[in-house]
């Protein structure tokens, strides 16, 4: 059991900065994902904590223990690759004790953990196979169990479930979660999938570009992100973004061209119309698919705003229809029954729950926040 | 493995296709023929009497075969002026391949290791000037190695050999052994540090299992390429330490009396049966594992 703490955490590549000054604090028993496009250096940073990857400056303490030089078998961590990273020519039974065995733990402990670890994880039938003579989701257990046969402080997951097929993943990432609540140790999990993140978080750490965007617990990161990026990145299909233009004469809203048809005016809710932001300044709309969807097809709530606009594309994905269609020159989409009598090329009347609108700064990127 | 891939694969019928045929295999059986007919006379030769020889007929069966010359070749020959055979120089040989060879895919096989899996700076440079090691022909270093050898005390011995090729080797086997471990996946390198394991645990006890192709690769290229050397052996050793391709020569061009080409024909098989044993034996591990290399290089 351990907290972890990174402080100005920078790693360099030569001239390349990979990692550019991270400070995280992560409690005992949370479970992080880290969370970004390729190359933001999220893998990186993973590294940095198990002592693969050596600091460039700054530093990284595990619980009470100032670990910058501490290499990786000393850190009580264990990890889960990507690749799962099994010795091929090892048995399962191999593979999960090789670690023990170089630490020249007593036999009688080994076959004790193993036979648990193996247990938890239904893989006892498999310990005389090899890896190669295993599915895809076996051996992603036998690489968990390989972790877990420690009792590490930390757990680190790089990307462990992107090998998967998606019916497996969601059946391990149901898994993973299910034993980080047995077993309570701290996790740091790394991945791309918005979907795992907001699925296992306690908290969750988006990142860019060797910079953190935003620390905080899921619900946070989708309901309040700080910027374009966050709000971009988390949700799927993604955040519409409508640039547009702040207007005060009258009641407060956003204006966004519509091509020809000229502009539409989005009123603001009237917690959002207190943003400290001056008339005529530029802005970006950010509405949720979700908060978009058919005009009366909701029970009628606070600040609803309904428009027409003719429909592109229609795509059904099962529990929901999303329907694409453009202002100006940006695509919208917006999820409604599957039962819609939506057309494509015919008119269709949306409602937008402007509650729920986030607004952006055009030129920073940065979330006008209401002032309370 | 290739010709089962292809098995299924759809062909064009027709009186054209099987002339196409007729003539491609007939090309194919003429080519073979002419690869294996310098094989057919030195083997039949060397079971021919010499009157038979003198009779002439290259190319035809001898008519009383016979083992006589090869048993000349092999323990009273003359090679020079010692005449007992080229039996004490195959051993020489075996003397000089079997460490040089284990020395060489030895060090090869850790180099590439360290090459790839612990990267330093300059690792690259260092490869790229090992490879540069593999394009030096071998006349380039005849002198300066000699001179090595002299100051080594190793000049004149086999174990002076073994050195030279081994470090001729080295080029080759790191080659073979860096392209091999560049393919394993750095993840399980990662995931041993974790689990405590050091440069050479890791080395021996993951590495070292995975590379039994690469391992046969380079044993046989090696020990092609030690056991047939001629250039170094006839340079670097005098008289009783020389190699069995020096003392072929010095059978052949020993001439004292009759020429008994049954003998000098059944002495050349003498020298070239353990390339061939080794290429039969495990000369399909050579090619996948050639392949292998290629892919994953």
């Amino acid at each position: 059991m351990a907290s972890i703490h990174l402080r100005d955490v920078w790693k360099r590549f030569g001239a390349t900065e990979v990692i550019k000054g991270v400070s995280l604090d992560f409690d005992d028993g949370e479970f992080v994902v880290l969370v970004g496009p390729s190359g933001c250096g999220k893998s990186t940073l993973l590294n940095l904590i198990a002592g693969l990857e050596t600091l460039s400056s700054g530093t990284i303490r595990i619980g009470d223990k100032v670990v910058d030089d501490v290499p990786p078998k000393d850190r009580n961590i264990a990890m889960v690759f990507q690749s799962y990273a099994l010795y091929p020519t090892k048995t399962v039974r191999d593979n999960i004790t090789f670690g023990m065995v170089t630490r020249r733990v007593p036999q009688a402990v080994q076959d004790e953990a193993l036979k648990e670890v193996s247990e938890l994880l239904h893989i006892d039938h498999l310990l005389a196979r090899k890896p190669g003579q295993l599915s895809g989701g076996q051996r992603q257990r036998v690489a968990m169990g390989r972790a877990l046969v420690r009792k590490p402080d930390v757990f680190l997951f790089d990307e462990p479930l992107s090998n998967l097929d998606a019916k497996l993943r969601i059946e391990m990432r149901t898994e993973i979660k299910k034993l980080h609540l047995r077993l309570g140790q701290t996790v740091v999990y790394v991945t791309h999938d918005q979907v795992e993140a907001m699925t296992l978080a306690s908290r969750i750490a988006v990142m860019d570009n060797g910079h953190i965007r935003q620390f905080a617990d899921p619900a946070t990161i989708y309901e309040e992100p700080v910027d374009l990026f966050v709000a971009g990145f988390m949700g799927s299909p993604p955040m519409n973004m409508l640039p547009g233009v702040l207007r005060r004469d009258g009641a407060p809203c956003v204006e966004v061209a519509n091509g020809g048809a000229g502009p539409i005016r989005f009123p603001l809710a009237a917690e959002a119309a207190t943003i400290t932001a001056s008339e005529g300044q530029k802005v970006v709309l950010g509405l949720r698919p979700e908060t978009v969807f058919a005009a009366g097809s909701r029970l009628p709530g606070p600040d609803r705003f309904v428009f027409e606009a003719t429909v592109d594309v229609i795509e059904p994905t099962g529990p929901d229809t999303m329907l694409v269609f453009a202002f100006g020159d940006t695509e919208v989409i917006a999820r409604v029954e599957p039962d819609s009598p939506a057309k494509v090329g015919e008119a269709f009347r949306f409602e937008v729950d402007m509650g729920k609108a986030k607004l952006f700064d055009a030129a920073s990127g940065k979330r006008l926040s209401a002032s309370r | 493995m290739t010709t089962s891939a292809n098995a299924g694969i759809v062909r064009r019928k027709g009186p054209g296709a099987r002339v196409g045929r007729i003539v491609l295999f007939t090309i194919l059986g003429l080519f073979c023929v002419y690869y294996l007919m310098p094989l057919w006379v030195v083997v039949v030769t060397s079971l021919k009497s010499l009157d038979e020889i003198r009779a002439g007929s290259l190319l035809g069966l001898p008519q009383a075969p016979s083992f006589a010359a090869w048993g000349r070749a092999w323990s009273s020959a003359c090679v020079g002026v010692r005449c007992d055979g080229l039996a004490p120089y195959v051993w020489n040989s075996f003397a000089m391949v079997i460490p040089a060879v284990a020395l060489s895919t030895f060090l090869g096989a850790i180099a590439g290791y360290a090459l790839t899996k612990w990267r330093f700076p300059g690792a690259d440079t260092i490869f790229a000037l090992m490879l540069f090691g593999a394009f030096i022909p071998f006349q380039v270093v005849l002198l300066p190695m000699a001179r090595v050898l002299g100051i080594l005390d190793l000049a004149g011995s086999v174990v002076g050999l073994v050195l030279v090729h081994t470090v001729y080797g080295l080029a080759f086997t790191t080659l073979f052994f860096r392209n091999f471990f560049v393919g394993v996946s750095n993840g399980i390198v990662d995931a041993a540090k974790i689990d405590g394991a050091g440069f050479f645990s890791i080395f021996f006890r993951l590495m070292l299992p995975m590379a039994p192709p690469v391992i046969v690769v380079t044993v046989i290229w090696q020990f092609t390429q030690i056991w047939n050397d001629f250039l170094f052996g006839v340079a670097f050793t005098v008289g009783d330490s020389n190699p069995v391709t020096v003392a072929l020569n010095n059978l052949v061009a020993t001439s004292t009396g009759v020429k008994e080409y049954n003998v000098d024909m059944a002495a050349a098989v003498i020298a070239a049966l353990p390339t061939l044993l080794v290429y039969v034996v495990a000369g399909k591990y050579f090619v996948r594992g050639l392949a292998a290399g290629a892919v994953k290089g």
